[in-house]
């Protein structure tokens, strides 16, 4: 299948993910994220390699996107294609990621567009980590995400266990990832 | 923190849905120009000829040209498209000083461009603007602006814009060359402001 074709067909199954987790469905959001992720990654490292980075500072960049894209969801016209949409924030937080680097900033459209996906590091590296913010975080919003991110617990579960109402851990959960997003902005 | 837990974190916050941002902005704009009008009511309060003024046509105009630049400001700052409205204004502005000169006037050019109450206008307009920049700068936090500086400055024009209408209902001074100056100074004060704490308050 020509390139085009294929990368028309990836961008109109992201625009029916993305309405679909609009409607509340959680596991086509979950799907249209991890397939967003490797293309963010390639472009994120070719931005990176380009500005004559080295492209290991990524995955930062990527967590960024993937916060930026889920606060700002509301943002996308459902009427509208999502690629673009992503694709000008992603381009917008890799600006702002060369720029606090303070580099000249060459940040092509293609950058994010054009790129074939990218695998994950293979290990993980010495940079910034989103767990190195968690510990800035209230109490409340540093459990809840600790265990719906990283013991992989659902709502139910996490409020079990914390004892709190499914209802405050959804409420801890967005302020968490809100304060994350305004953390890793800060640095 | 690895990039796959991140989004098992996002994906289960799925079910936050956040206001539209013209929702926001609606309700921002719904809360603070009664708390604007308020401000100008207790403290200078309507011009005691309200009612024979209306029938000045100078008067009016004050009203549709503060307004020509509030309406098009938040219509911009919503969509981002269409930026030439903001013309209409200045526009309208010009439009009025041309048609002030050609009918003859009683007082000299310069008498009418400071007027009676140069300094209390800029000050009130920037003052009652304040809390409508405000929350309208909180309202378009929930945006994804790629210029923060343009969609503060947006904010500053709008809210100077709507602060401008709610003056205009003191103002005493009718000519369209006092507008063109104090209304005008205000105005860029004021959207100098929203360009500054847009840039801070609207990065995301």
């Amino acid at each position: 299948m020509p390139s085009g074709a294929r990368v028309r067909g990836r961008d109109d199954e992201w625009t029916d993910l993305m309405r679909s987790a609009n409607a509340g469905d959680g596991a086509a959001y979950h799907r249209l994220l991890k397939s967003v992720t490797p293309v963010l990654r390639a472009g994120a490292r070719q931005g990176l390699s380009r500005a004559g980075q080295s492209p290991d500072q990524a995955e930062d960049i990527v967590q960024d996107i993937l916060l930026a894209v889920h606060l700002k969801r509301h943002t996308w016209d459902a009427n509208a294609p999502f690629a673009p949409w992503l694709f000008a924030i992603a381009r917008n937080k890799l600006i702002d990621a060369l720029r606090k680097r303070g580099r000249r900033i060459f940040v092509d459209i293609d950058d994010f567009s054009e790129t074939l996906p990218s695998e994950p590091p293979p290990e993980p590296l010495p940079s910034v980590d989103i767990a190195s913010h968690l510990g800035d975080l209230p109490q409340r919003q540093r459990d809840v995400l600790q265990s719906i991110a990283v013991e992989n617990a659902s709502i139910r579960q996490t409020a079990e266990k914390l004892s709190m109402t499914e209802g405050n851990v959804r409420v801890a959960l967005h302020r968490g990832l809100a304060s994350l997003a305004a953390k890793l902005r800060e640095d | 923190v690895d990039t796959d837990r991140l989004i098992l974190a996002l994906a289960a916050d799925n079910d936050h849905r956040p206001q539209p941002v013209r929702s926001q902005l609606a309700m921002a704009l719904l809360v603070t120009l009664p708390v604007a009008a308020a401000m100008m009511l207790v403290t200078i309060g309507l011009r005691p000829d309200f009612m024979a003024a209306m029938r000045n046509p100078f008067f009016d105009l004050k009203f549709v040209i503060a307004l020509a630049l509030a309406i098009p400001a938040i219509v911009i700052s919503v969509h981002l498209s269409r930026v030439w409205m903001l013309l209409l204004s200045p526009f309208i502005l010009i439009a009025a000083i041309i048609a002030e000169m050609m009918v003859p006037q009683r007082t000299p050019m310069m008498m009418r461009m400071v007027g009676k109450s140069a300094g209390l206008c800029t000050m009130a307009i920037s003052l009652f603007s304040l809390p409508i920049l405000g929350a309208v700068l909180l309202a378009l936090r929930h945006g994804a602006p790629s210029r923060p500086a343009f969609v503060g400055a947006l904010a500053g024009l709008m809210s100077s814009g709507l602060a401008a209408t709610i003056y205009a209902a003191h103002c005493a001074d009718d000519s369209p060359l006092f507008v063109a100056v104090w209304y005008t100074l205000a105005t860029l004060l004021v959207t100098g402001l929203g360009a500054v704490l847009g840039a801070r308050m609207l990065r995301y």
